[in-house]
């Protein structure tokens, strides 16, 4: 057997008190689709980062090609052959894409723009060299990053959940590409925790739980059962039934509303509709950066509509577009943002401060002052209820994970007993086990006849938590479509605007 | 000669102290740095020129230990904003009146003792031109800053490390998943920005009021970090601005002995509430100040 491109072994890097990689072997063949699946927080971002040389392990060696190496920067690692295509951006908003891609690739601009359509041409990436890359939709700037690592003609492919930010058609397109580059030398290290992907891509899967590995496999000889179970350590939850609930009182109604934002870089909406009632989940599926921030603001009252214009937006059937946050809750509105830290929590503040900021009409003052011990009271309830890892009610927001501190913010806004629940990305960076008890909970919502909305990415969250979806692409909303009698590809069609032309 | 001769003659030479720091600021914030220290290293810049001339060490050696000076003042700067990653308002600060106290010490023996200039080199022709003829007859280093000013200008729009250092002043932490030392690169920046600033101090106490007086500077490290931020960090506008301001507060000198019947503290005010209106406006360009505004400024970046 020949010696694998890569190979690392026993692998260890530690963040303070977190073990994010601990002594990982992995063998990446030449010419192979190599997946790495795990959770979020599994480690996968991490071991990518030590690969490429971004962060340095504690302990292991590296391989390449049978030779030791320890590198000390990406640009070693490109110059042996290694490219990278960030989970999180790694482009320059304010340059265009021929200058984002000159920080890493020699060359005169004319030359690497005539390189990029060339690429661009063989690969089915195109994009304008010479558009500001602010002006680029998510999946146009994940092909600058691909592009940008093409240019370097790397010999091992690292793409860190590339499919998480494209619609379902481009997600077989962004394949087509990867076997070709496999088919032409090139070896992959696909991340993903979609089960399907890798066993429709890949010829051989890692598995990490917790930062080790459990599993070295071909995808191709386990059902997603046993995947899942290498993944997460028990069965996949059992899926979501809906039961049927009679159509209940409209508690929210956005009318033709047409909005400019002030942001010059933000989406403008163009005549979004939509209704939504007592008992039912209403899903907005699309992709990021399509108008969901505006839409977001819009209803949850951050942004205000002229009084002229406070019938585009109503609420338990009162007009509200002119209405501010505190007004809108005061109506029964309860509101999750995508963003935890800074926008649905303090980072500096204590659990408990972070408690009050929202459910302060719940008790928790006396006379116009704090009540330290109902404070602490309610938020030692929503810990235990949401199963909120943390030391307790005083541990400062920004100590807790990402997923721990999205149960916090949605236990808290879940107790204000809202009869409109808004929810921004519910189960972004959160693992498995909390994303299926963050859906339980707002099925039960619904079930108790609270009108639910939510804005995500995920087609598949929404396929299963939701009574009707509506899709944002480009500022406009599609009329409401059945999740039931649907399909993905259909929905897929909406998110990149080619419904009308296809369907 | 008249008014406007006077203004168009001397506006270039009042602008360069406030241009020379600026420029040095411009490269300093474009990396996502903010050192409001400017002032400070100015006036010790003042105060070592000065010292350095009277002394008889000539100019060349007033300019060369002026911004050595105020490379050590950002260096300090630099190990607690960059090293130590703490708050660079608060750091900036410090520093400043840290300059300040120490150029009030170094040039106490020094107080109202005057110095020789530079002279004057002018354009042979152009020179002679009415009205604008003064504009080309300047002392060295205002036709040095020019220079300099174009090639900020041209390093920003055309070369490899304009491109680094506003990469690395939008996103850091993506410009250190690419592989630039982004600490090294902020360093570099400072260190420029200080050597800037001490030189702007040496010409405003050894070329344009060849003299000491403690507080000499007065205020024009504040406005020169204002005329960045009013220049929404583009080299054309802070050129301009830095005229503007110069002619500005010549014209308030000539409304002055011209016995305009104006209280002469207002007009002396004059240029700063021009600059501050114009920046008021100026800064409302939402579109301008996102495309050419430095997404981390003044952020603590570490790894
Ligand atoms: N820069 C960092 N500082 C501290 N902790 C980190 C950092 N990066 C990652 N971690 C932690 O390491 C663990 C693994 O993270 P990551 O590699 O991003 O997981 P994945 O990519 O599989 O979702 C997580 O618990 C995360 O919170
Ligand atoms: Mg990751």
């Amino acid at each position: 057997m020949p010696a694998p491109l890569l190979s690392l072994r026993k692998m260890t890097k530690t963040y303070g008190q977190t073990v994010a990689n601990s002594a990982i072997d992995l063998d990446v063949a030449a010419g192979s689709i190599h997946a790495i699946l795990g959770e979020n927080g599994a480690g996968k971002s991490t071991l990518m980062k030590l690969i490429y040389g971004v962060e340095r392990p504690d302990e292991g060696e590296m391989h390449w090609n049978g030779e030791p190496v320890h590198l000390t920067s990406p640009a070693e690692a490109r110059r042996l052959g290694i490219g990278m295509v960030f989970q999180h951006f790694s482009l320059f908003e304010t340059l265009t894409v021929v200058e984002n891609i000159s920080l890493i690739v020699p060359g005169s601009k004319v030359d690497l723009a005539a390189r990029i359509r060339a690429l661009g041409q063989d690969f089915g990436l195109v994009v304008d060299p010479f558009a500001h890359v602010h002006a680029l939709s998510v999946g146009e700037r994940q092909r600058v990053e691909i592009i940008r690592c093409l240019l370097t003609e790397p010999r091992l492919l690292i793409l860190d959940e590339p499919t998480s930010v494209l619609p379902p058609q481009a997600v077989g397109l962004l394949f087509e590409t990867l076997r070709r580059l496999r088919d032409g030398g090139v070896s992959i290290l696909f991340i993903s925790h979609k089960l399907d992907e890798i066993r429709a891509l890949c010829d051989r899967a890692t598995i990490l739980r917790g930062g080790r590995v459990t599993g070295d496999v071909d995808p191709r000889d386990h059902d997603s059962h046993d995947l899942a179970r290498m993944m997460i350590g028990r069965d996949m939850p059992a899926p979501l039934h809906l039961a049927p609930m009679p159509k209940g009182e409209m508690r929210l109604e956005l009318t033709a509303l047409d909005h400019q934002p002030d942001d010059p870089f933000g989406v403008t909406l163009a005549g979004v509709s939509l209704r939504l009632h007592a008992g039912e989940i209403l899903g907005i599926a699309g992709i990021s950066g399509n108008g969901q921030a505006e839409m977001s603001r819009l209803i949850s009252g951050e942004t205000l509509l002229p009084a002229s214009r406070r019938d585009e937006i109503r609420m338990m059937d009162k007009p509200v577009g002119h209405l501010g946050p505190a007004a809108r809750r005061a109506l029964g509105l309860a509101f999750v943002p995508e963003e935890r830290l800074g926008r649905g929590a303090v980072p500096d503040m204590t659990l408990a401060d972070n408690s009050l900021l929202t459910a302060h009409p719940l008790g928790l003052l006396k006379r116009g002052l704090i009540d330290r011990q109902a404070e602490a009271r309610f938020t030692a309830a929503c810990i235990a209820d949401f199963d909120v890892r943390t030391s307790g009610p005083e541990a400062e927001a920004g100590s807790l994970s990402g997923g721990n501190l999205q149960k916090f913010i949605m236990g808290r806004e879940i107790s204000l007993n809202p009869r409109l629940l808004f929810v921004a990305q519910p189960t972004w960076g959160v693992d498995i086990g909390a994303a299926t008890a963050i859906r339980h909970r707002l099925v039960k919502m619904r079930n108790a006849g609270v009108a639910v909305l939510v804005i995500s990415e995920e087609l598949e969250e929404l396929f299963e938590i939701c009574d009707r979806i509506q899709v944002l692409h480009k500022g406009s909303l599609s009329p409401s479509l059945d999740p039931r009698s649907t399909r993905p590809e259909e929905i897929g069609r909406w998110m990149i605007g080619s419904a009308s032309v296809v369907a | 000669m008249s008014g406007i001769e006077f203004i168009l003659a001397g506006m270039l030479a009042a602008a360069t102290p406030f241009l020379l720091a600026a420029l040095g600021e411009l490269v300093v914030e474009r990396a996502g740095v903010l050192n409001l220290g400017l002032e400070g290293m100015m006036a010790l810049g003042a105060a070592i020129g000065f010292i350095v001339v009277y002394e008889g060490g000539g100019h060349v050696a007033a300019f060369l230990a002026a911004g050595l000076v105020g490379v050590g003042l950002a260096l300090v700067f630099a190990g607690l904003a960059l090293g130590l990653r703490a708050n660079q308002v608060a750091v900036g600060l410090a520093v400043g009146i840290l300059g300040q106290g120490l150029s009030s010490l170094v040039g106490n023996s020094y107080e109202s003792l005057t110095i020789t200039g530079l002279p004057k080199l002018a354009f042979p022709g152009l020179s002679d031109l009415p009205v604008v003829g003064g504009m080309f007859s300047q002392d060295i280093i205002v036709w040095l800053s020019l220079i300099a000013t174009a090639a900020i200008w041209a390093m920003f729009r055309y070369s490899r490390l304009g491109l680094i250092l506003r990469a690395i002043g939008e996103n850091p932490a993506a410009a250190r998943a690419i592989g630039y030392r982004v600490t090294a690169l902020r360093l570099g920046a400072v260190v420029f920005g200080g050597a800037m600033a001490g030189f702007a101090g040496a010409y405003a106490a050894t070329v344009y009021t060849p003299l000491w007086a403690d507080g000499m500077i007065a205020g024009r490290g504040w406005i020169a970090l204002a005329l960045v931020v009013f220049g929404i960090w583009l080299t054309g506008r802070i050129f301009f601005g830095a005229l503007l301001f110069g002619a500005l507060s010549l014209a308030s000198l000539v409304a002055q002995t011209e016995g305009w019947a104006v209280p002469s503290q207002l007009l002396s005010s004059l240029p700063y509430i021009v600059t501050i209106v114009v920046l008021g406006i100026i800064t409302s360009n939402k579109r301008l100040l996102k495309v050419n505004g430095v997404a981390s400024l003044g952020e603590p970046f570490g790894p």
